[in-house]
């Protein structure tokens, strides 16, 4: 055998031009990604800033991020279904009874906040597990069996906070959350923590790759990315440390919720593309039969996906009961289509297989912000639906023809 | 005399009251291509999918290298080192070369996956099939041909280190160019020391690849002759049940 490692590329060799050629080529593929979403961003973002005197204010883009915080949440909850070319339609519902739980726990169990939220999540897992077995086990399609959970589970909420129930949240440690912020300070160690951790993280890589003797991509792209990373968060992270109250009291910082949801979104980030359970998920997306035969059970597989994606859920209801600092019997039940739909106008794809817990959030900052920019110019609620809708479309049109383009069915040349 | 990596005896199956294996005898030998030929419903696919475990004999002796052993399922053959590359590939379009040939028997280091340990060997396996036409062995398998798709299918089961290797058709889809690059991968796999089955409709490709060609005619091995002393209308004679031999001669003859 050739001791010439390299005589088959990897798509690592070249230098930074022609990383950039490559990456560019991808594109052209179909594999754009977020790309459109990121486009979508800016677009909307130029828009409203145009329209509206409000939409740019440090107030406002702080409100930004946390409203967009739950339905982030939820869309990477959905993300692992997805992935799968599965769905799950009663996350949103599954969030509302898990905080349902939470609640009732606290105030008629009279339970510490500390266990009850170990509740919910118990609840989330439970009711992932359930869904999960009855579509992989017994074979019912998960939109019928989501959509009954779904049915359902309205019903549960009110048998738990009975009819028109309405319970406060009380507990400091939930309301701070959505409603409290990290000391200045506390923001900028984010940022360099981010940027430190990517920069170490992809020095690992290059060891590994090195080791083993291969070649690596020019250093210069790691560097890109964590100043990217220094400028974009640095440049948000000054915004939201300015002082955005409309009052006396100075209101100041980033939200504690952003911290939170960026470390939730890492470590599931991490799980997705570098351990085992990943790798067989994309594959079970990407072809069950091949992962079958490759001695993948995926039926496991699949039950994992469905009680990951309850369990991101109750975060996300906790996260909305922490915002709107109650619980009622509603909760949960509109947010679940808007879930997905941020998922795909990030650039997951419902066909299964393809998209990033990244591409969900991204989605979620377009959904949010349509919602946010149409709220400030006082268009009725009509146009909001309707404009989400339409951007809805879009995506999935375009997810429909970057498939066709990078070769759905067998190309042959 | 050799060992044959894998020897079949008196193998039956039936499905009801259908008998599609009435009593099969092959020899595959390390290093040889053995072709299995015969027309639909001959019962091809079912000889296969015993050795592969997906479906079990009902009846008859399967030796491996010599030792009887008992494939109950495909996780049991594939710990004997039989590798089965499907009609149908059964790869994953949403992933990668590496990802894909690694599929299921991923490497790990500190519990995460050691990618750059899995591109070298995924590089090695391809690099010892002489494989050239393809590009970047991080191209996704939705931009591949289906002659680069039965490569990397292929090269999955050098890399599992497999003892024998079973084809499923692996040119039927594929363009002239195509075919005689797989057909070049299927030489040098055997060129490697690896006992290759591959079954084939196309009686050239046969003749150009094959050392050794078994006829199956209604669930019997009606023929297995050395390719180079035998010719086109002899096989297609005993394909279509025009020409018979007694099988019992037929493994004698056929033994290397």
């Amino acid at each position: 055998m050739s001791n010439q490692v390299t005589s088959l590329a990897s798509g690592h060799e070249g230098s930074f031009g022609d990383q950039v050629r490559a990456y560019l080529l991808r594109l052209r593929g179909g594999e754009m990604g977020s790309l459109p979403a990121i486009g979508a961003t800016l677009v909307l973002a130029g828009i409203f800033a145009a329209l509206s005197p409000y939409f740019l204010t440090d107030l406002n883009f702080t409100n930004l991020f946390v409203q967009a915080a739950e339905l982030t949440m939820l869309s990477a909850a959905l993300v692992f279904v997805i992935l799968l070319g599965e769905i799950d339609l009663a996350a949103g519902v599954t969030a509302g009874v898990a905080a349902a739980v939470f609640i009732v726990l606290i105030k008629s169990g009279s339970w510490p906040w500390f266990p009850a939220l170990i509740a919910a999540f118990a609840t989330g897992i439970l009711v992932g597990w359930v869904i999960g077995m009855i579509v992989a086990k017994i074979g019912v399609p998960s939109f019928v069996v989501t959509l009954a959970f779904f049915l359902g589970f309205q019903g549960m909420q009110l048998v738990l906070l009975g009819e028109g129930g309405v319970y406060r949240v009380e507990t400091p440690e939930i309301l701070a959350i959505m409603n409290s912020n990290i000391p200045d300070w506390g923001g900028w160690l984010m940022i360099v923590l981010a940027a430190a951790g990517t920069f170490l993280f992809g020095i690992w890589d290059r060891a590994r790759r090195a080791g083993t003797g291969l070649v690596n991509r020019p250093i210069s792209i790691l560097f890109i990315k964590v100043a990217a990373i220094l400028v974009l968060g640095g440049g948000a992270v000054l915004v939201m440390n300015q002082n955005r109250s409309q009052g006396v009291i100075p209101i100041s910082g980033v939200p504690i919720v952003v911290p939170i949801s960026i470390i939730v979104l890492v470590i599931f980030t991490l799980l997705l593309d570098r351990t085992k359970f990943g790798r067989h998920l994309y594959a079970v997306g990407g072809n069950p039969e091949a992962a079958r035969r490759a001695g993948i059970k995926v039926a496991r597989v699949r039950i994992w996906a469905f009680i990951i994606c309850s369990f991101l859920a109750v975060a996300s209801g906790i996260f909305h009961a922490s915002r709107i600092q109650s619980v009622d019997g509603s909760a949960g039940h509109s947010i679940v289509l808007n879930g997905v739909a941020a998922a795909v106008v990030g650039g997951v794809s419902l066909f299964g297989g393809r998209g990033r817990l990244s591409h969900a959030a991204i989605g979620a900052i377009v959904i949010t912000m349509i919602d946010n920019g149409l709220g400030l110019l006082q268009m009725p609620a009509g146009v909001n639906f309707l404009i989400t809708g339409g951007v809805l479309l879009l995506a999935a049109t375009l997810d429909a023809l970057a498939r066709r383009r990078s070769g759905g069915s067998i190309a042959r040349s | 005399m050799e060992i044959p990596v894998v020897e079949l005896a008196g193998v039956k199956k039936s499905f009801g009251p259908v008998d599609v294996l009435k009593g099969i005898d092959l020899k595959v030998f390390a290093g040889k291509v053995t072709a299995l030929v015969g027309d639909n419903g001959a019962g091809k696919s079912t000889l296969i999918k015993g050795l592969s475990g997906v479906q079990p004999y009902d009846e008859g002796e399967v030796r491996f290298n010599g030792e009887l052993v008992n494939i109950q399922n495909p996780l049991e053959a594939s710990d004997l080192g039989i590798e089965v590359v499907y009609q149908d590939l059964a790869l994953c379009e949403n992933l990668d070369i590496v990802q894909n040939m690694f599929l299921g028997h991923e490497v790990l280091k500190t519990g995460t996956l050691h990618e750059s340990e899995m591109e070298l060997q995924a590089t090695k396996a391809l690099q010892s099939l002489s494989v050239r036409t393809v590009k970047s062995v991080r191209q996704k398998v939705s931009s591949l041909s289906g002659g680069q798709r039965q490569t990397v299918a292929i090269a999955r089961s050098v890399l599992r280190e497999a003892k024998l290797v079973i084809l499923d058709e692996p040119t039927a889809a594929l363009g002239v160019a195509q075919t005689e690059q797989v057909l070049n991968l299927v030489r040098r796999l055997a060129d490697n020391g690896v006992g290759v089955i591959i079954i084939s409709h196309n009686l050239g490709d046969v003749f150009r690849v094959a050392d050794n060609i078994a006829v199956l005619y209604l669930g019997r091995l009606v023929a297995q002759l050395e390719a180079k002393d035998t010719d086109n209308a002899e096989v297609v004679a005993y394909i279509t049940g025009l020409k018979s031999t007694d099988t019992s001669a037929i493994t004698v003859e056929g033994a290397i």
